[in-house]
């Protein structure tokens, strides 16, 4: 099976990350929730390093493993771009405020941090990676 | 993703089709923010065909909830797969936004 994938930094891509994770977790026995949940987080990660960390570079690229053991899913997801996340910084938004004011984005990390049990964003010189976590069972 | 309108009346209904993602969320944001929309007193989104959802999706209905409910204008989805009605429950959203199990519920709303 494969477990890596490398993409290049444009939108286009999100589906490609998606349909790489869900087939992935498809040998699993996942309930179809589940399996949305897990693949709407790393989607998440994605759009913010594609569009973002990267600012849809395409001759950017982004590296993505996935694994399980121990009935642990994990995903780390790689890259070169000079802006980093801080995880550090985020604060968790007030949706009626962001209703209030026709706000458009900001709620991704919300979704990450309450669908997997460990998020971890690391940074060494320009290398970046991102870690999710999820316990299955 | 592709999105199919029909009026009728004082209602304008929108089908999305597909998954709204930060690729595709796009598209709806234009239709969202045509400015005859808000002559409309209902718009309707029928889900049925609403594979997926991502915060880029929600944002787009975030961002327009406030303008339509300035204008008197109901925003009611429909026809919402469990999947994707989850993903609107993990955020709250669900107390946020009007969304009912069929069509006839929403024309009532």
């Amino acid at each position: 099976m494969k477990n890596a994938i490398r993409i290049s930094c444009t939108r286009r891509n999100l589906k490609v990350v998606r349909d790489f994770v869900s087939g992935f977790l498809g040998s699993y026995q996942l309930s179809e929730l589940h399996t949305n949940q897990i693949v709407l987080a790393v989607d998440e990660v994605v759009a913010n390093l594609i569009i973002h960390g990267n600012q849809e570079d395409e001759s950017q690229f982004l590296d993505v493993r996935v694994s399980m053991r121990n009935q642990e899913f994990g995903i780390e997801i790689e890259d070169e771009s000079p802006t980093s996340y801080s995880p550090s910084s985020y604060k968790e938004p007030d949706l009626q405020e962001f209703v209030r004011i026709g706000k458009k984005g900001g709620v991704g990390m919300m979704l990450v941090n309450r669908i997997m049990d460990r998020v971890e964003f690391t940074t060494v010189g320009a290398h970046n990676v991102c870690r999710l976590y999820k316990k299955l069972g | 993703m592709k999105i199919t309108q029909h009026s009728s009346e004082n209602t304008l209904t929108l089908s999305l089709d597909g998954e709204l993602d930060a690729s595709s969320s796009v598209l709806l944001d234009s239709e969202l923010n045509a400015p005859e929309i808000l002559n409309y007193t209902k718009v309707l989104i029928d889900c049925q065909r609403l594979n997926y959802i991502s915060s880029a999706g929600l944002g787009v209905f975030i961002s327009h909830l406030q303008r339509f409910q300035d204008a008197n204008v109901k925003l009611v989805f429909f026809n919402m797969q469990e999947k994707v009605h989850n993903v609107f429950e993990i955020l709250g959203l669900d107390s946020l936004l009007t969304i009912v199990p069929s069509q006839a519920e929403a024309a009532a709303v």
